[in-house]
């Protein structure tokens, strides 16, 4: 027969400052270990969220960012709009976006100093083809114009980045006249301009890359493979999704470190945790023993001991979570190691995060409570009861 | 008995839980040596005395962008200044993009690359060879142990940057008071190989003739070039380095958060561990103060017993700390930031430090309560 859990909960509250101080410790644990996940977790959404699966990004041969040397030759543009499976527009237009990227220094908000953004030039095609990106404030840029518009991110994290300021990029002043949200995408890192108007600053003969839209999935594949098997072109296309989920290379470092932490952390708390339900079993050691002449059989008491241990790693989870949750959202920013511009990403705290943490600190809680539990179940009864 | 051996003997009266408690507080301290091992690497470490004498002149925009090779001359002529060379990122990859097997390729000037980065030794035969060999490289001493290059031996590397790929020659191995990770090739062989960056370079690298000149250089290089098409951005090597972790992240938080997280845990750990060892203890104080113990030397001895565990097991952390710093900074998927990375002596003494701060902050309060305890009520209490 199983010994009640309710057992296990008074048990808990009786010993209230060992509770209390085990649980916090356990909760900082879980407090790092979510805080290193939602890292993670905001990163790979920023890349991995980003892109349109019918969109074939086509780059230079051999480049592995939009931001290589020696881009695509302006002249390819037309062959790349003249071929099957290209998707057009209402008016007829087919979806094809030349654009051209240039990274620019902004002074950072927090006064931590100056970091680099990308700014993404491109006409309006390009914006009709990444029709997620939303306008929250002011208005797109006009053609013709030197206007920009930033997105809601660069907006906050940056000063000279509010509607109506000006901002120096290539060999002048823009006007910002815009913010855009793409919800967590790539994007949100970057600031939009016209392509036209940076040609004027720069004599640009390439493009940087360009963003093919196909019908339909299928011919998202041909057309990736037709661009990279032109001989004429020397160019290689792939997936738009495909790109950016390469980019997620720059949450390296803050994995490496972070699962470092986190275990070390866990390895710790597991031994405190340890302490206390040794503690807990040396104190009730009669109370055991009298449970066992009640009639409770070894394996029921070692039950009810891992399961306090864990109760108490539960506590400290919850503890854990709602400690973090006030940075839930929180943006930060880390280099993308490809273009050395700022990768822009939020905090996000996604259920498999909170699912992971639960489960670490279960682990944690197993760890600690099953060699407590075992020496509670072995005891002698008459020995215990002797004390 | 002396109260040392009392205290000694009372803080390993139940084992089992000493060591848990050592063990505990041993890894918190583990992190935090780490952690502030890191930090020292990344803030406090000023470089060798050759660093404080070299700048790094950027174009002010990033270090993707280019600087003309006319701006070498014109800085060579500025007061103060040594040497001057060109160097050019060049980002490719070796054999696949697999992290571990990458590592920066410069291209640069063989004729004075060394003069400038005087703190690196290369056999005079050998720059010599490289100089004679516009497809020849020279590599640091680690990273050709780590691939096993020898001498002659042919290196591809594949651009990614730029549409070209290198096929170079080792002619050279150097050496440099820390691991750089480093390849360079003469940068000749680049413009022939890519016209388009002819004429144009990624940095450049200068020796002023004191550290005490770098900070004047530095503003009249800005100065000078602030109205041109391509102004830079000039800053000393330590300050250089300090930019690329800065991108990394705010790092400084980061590693600030960790370090009050582990510092917290380690007192809940130390005050628990205390306040369970002194409540069993409660007819035990009481005896001891009917002894005529006053209540200064129980207050203390609680104390002090806290205090060895703490700082025992901060030394326990430190020194398995100094353990996976050493396996980190020779593992082969560390970044290159933490190559270089050793714990000191002074790191080492702050984490014991660190403990011996938890212990006394942790067991005050049980002790100073246990101290004050009624002796009748005490030598009651059952427990």
């Amino acid at each position: 027969m199983a010994i009640p859990l309710q057992y296990n909960i008074r048990n808990l509250k009786l010993r209230k400052s060992a509770t209390v101080m085990t649980a916090l410790g356990i909760a900082l644990t879980v407090t790092t270990a979510i805080f290193i996940m939602a890292l993670l977790a905001g990163l790979n959404a920023a890349f991995h969220g980003s892109g349109d699966p019918l969109n074939v990004l086509v780059l230079r041969k051999g480049a592995t960012a939009e931001m290589a040397a020696g881009g695509i030759d302006r002249d390819a543009l037309p062959i790349m709009k003249d071929l099957p499976g290209v998707a057009r527009d209402p008016q007829g237009q087919p979806l094809v976006s030349g654009e051209d990227l240039l990274v620019i220094v902004l002074p950072r908000n927090d006064g931590t100093g100056d970091a680099n953004v990308t700014v993404r030039f491109m006409t309006p095609i390009g914006m009709e083809m990444r029709p997620e990106v939303k306008l929250v404030s002011g208005r797109w840029f006009t053609p013709g114009q030197r206007e920009v518009v930033v997105s809601n991110s660069v907006h906050k994290r940056f000063s000279q980045a509010s509607v109506g300021d000006q901002m120096w990029i290539g060999k002048g002043s823009w006007n910002v006249v815009g913010i855009f949200d793409s919800r967590g995408s790539a994007h949100d890192s970057e600031i939009w301009g016209d392509i036209n108007q940076l040609a004027a600053d720069f004599d640009r003969s390439t493009y940087s890359s360009v963003l093919i839209r196909a019908t339909d999935p299928v011919s998202a594949d041909a057309l990736k493979n037709r661009v990279s098997d032109d001989q004429r072109l020397k160019l290689q296309g792939l997936l738009e999704t495909e790109y950016w989920s390469k980019q997620t290379s720059s949450g390296a470092p803050i994995k490496f470190v972070g699962t470092i932490v986190a275990i070390i952390m866990a390895i710790g708390s597991c031994f405190a945790a340890m302490n206390t339900m040794y503690a807990a079993v040396a104190y009730r050691s009669r109370e055991i023993a009298t449970l066992r002449v009640i009639g409770f059989s070894r394996p029921s008491i070692l039950t009810s001991f891992v399961f306090e241990s864990v109760l108490l790693s539960l506590l400290g989870a919850i503890v854990g979570i709602l400690l973090m949750l006030p940075f839930n959202g929180m943006t930060t920013g880390t280099s993308n190691p490809v273009t050395f511009s700022e990768a822009v990403f939020s905090l996000q705290m996604t259920p498999a995060v909170l699912g992971t943490a639960v489960l670490f600190a279960l682990i944690m809680g197993l760890f600690g409570g099953i060699a407590p539990a075992w020496h509670a179940a072995r005891r002698e009864i008459l020995a215990s009861l002797r004390e | 008995m002396t109260l040392f051996s009392f205290m000694r003997k009372n803080a390993f009266r139940n084992k089992r839980r000493s060591l848990l408690t050592l063990l505990s507080i041993g890894f918190s301290l583990l992190l935090l040596t780490v952690m502030m091992t890191i930090w020292h690497a990344f803030y406090n470490d000023q470089g060798s005395a050759e660093s404080a004498e070299r700048l790094i002149v950027r174009h002010k925009v990033s270090l993707a962008q280019f600087l003309p090779i006319s701006y070498r001359e014109s800085i060579r002529s500025i007061p103060g200044v040594r040497n001057v060379v060109n160097e050019t990122w060049f980002g490719g990859q070796y054999k696949d993009d697999k992290p571990e097997n990458f590592f920066a390729q410069f291209g640069t000037d063989p004729n004075e690359i060394f003069d400038v980065q005087r703190d690196f030794h290369i056999p005079p035969d050998q720059l010599d060879a490289w100089k004679h060999d516009r497809a020849g490289c020279v590599v640091d001493a680690q990273l050709a142990q780590k691939h096993g290059w020898q001498i002659g031996d042919r290196i591809n590397i594949k651009g990614t940057i730029f549409p070209f790929d290198l096929e170079l020659t080792l002619r050279g191995i150097f050496t440099a008071p820390q691991n750089t990770e480093t390849l360079y090739f003469n940068n000749t062989y680049f413009d022939e190989g890519y016209p388009r960056v002819k004429g144009l370079v990624g940095f450049f690298g200068v020796l002023a003739d004191s550290p005490g000149s770098v900070p004047i250089i530095a503003k009249t290089i800005d100065t000078q070039f602030r109205n041109s098409d391509w102004p830079t951005k000039s800053e000393s090597e330590k300050a250089f380095n300090l930019d690329w972790i800065a991108m990394m992240g705010n790092v400084k938080a980061f590693i600030l958060s960790i370090c009050a997280a582990v510092v917290f845990a380690t007192l809940l750990v130390s005050a628990n561990t205390m306040a369970m060892s002194i409540r069993e203890r409660t007819r035990e104080v009481a005896l001891l103060k009917t002894l005529g113990f006053t209540r200064a030397t129980v207050l203390g001895l609680f104390m002090s017993e806290s205090i060895t565990l703490a700082a025992l097991g901060g030394l326990l952390g430190a020194l398995a700390a100094s353990g996976l710093i050493f396996l980190i900074a020779h593992s082969s998927a560390a970044a290159f930031l933490f190559t270089n990375m050793k714990a000191s002596l002074p790191t080492i003494l702050a984490a014991v430090g660190v403990g011996a701060a938890v212990g006394v902050v942790s067991s005050f309060v049980p002790a100073y309560n246990a101290s004050r305890r009624n002796i009748v009520e005490g030598l009651r209490h059952i427990g």
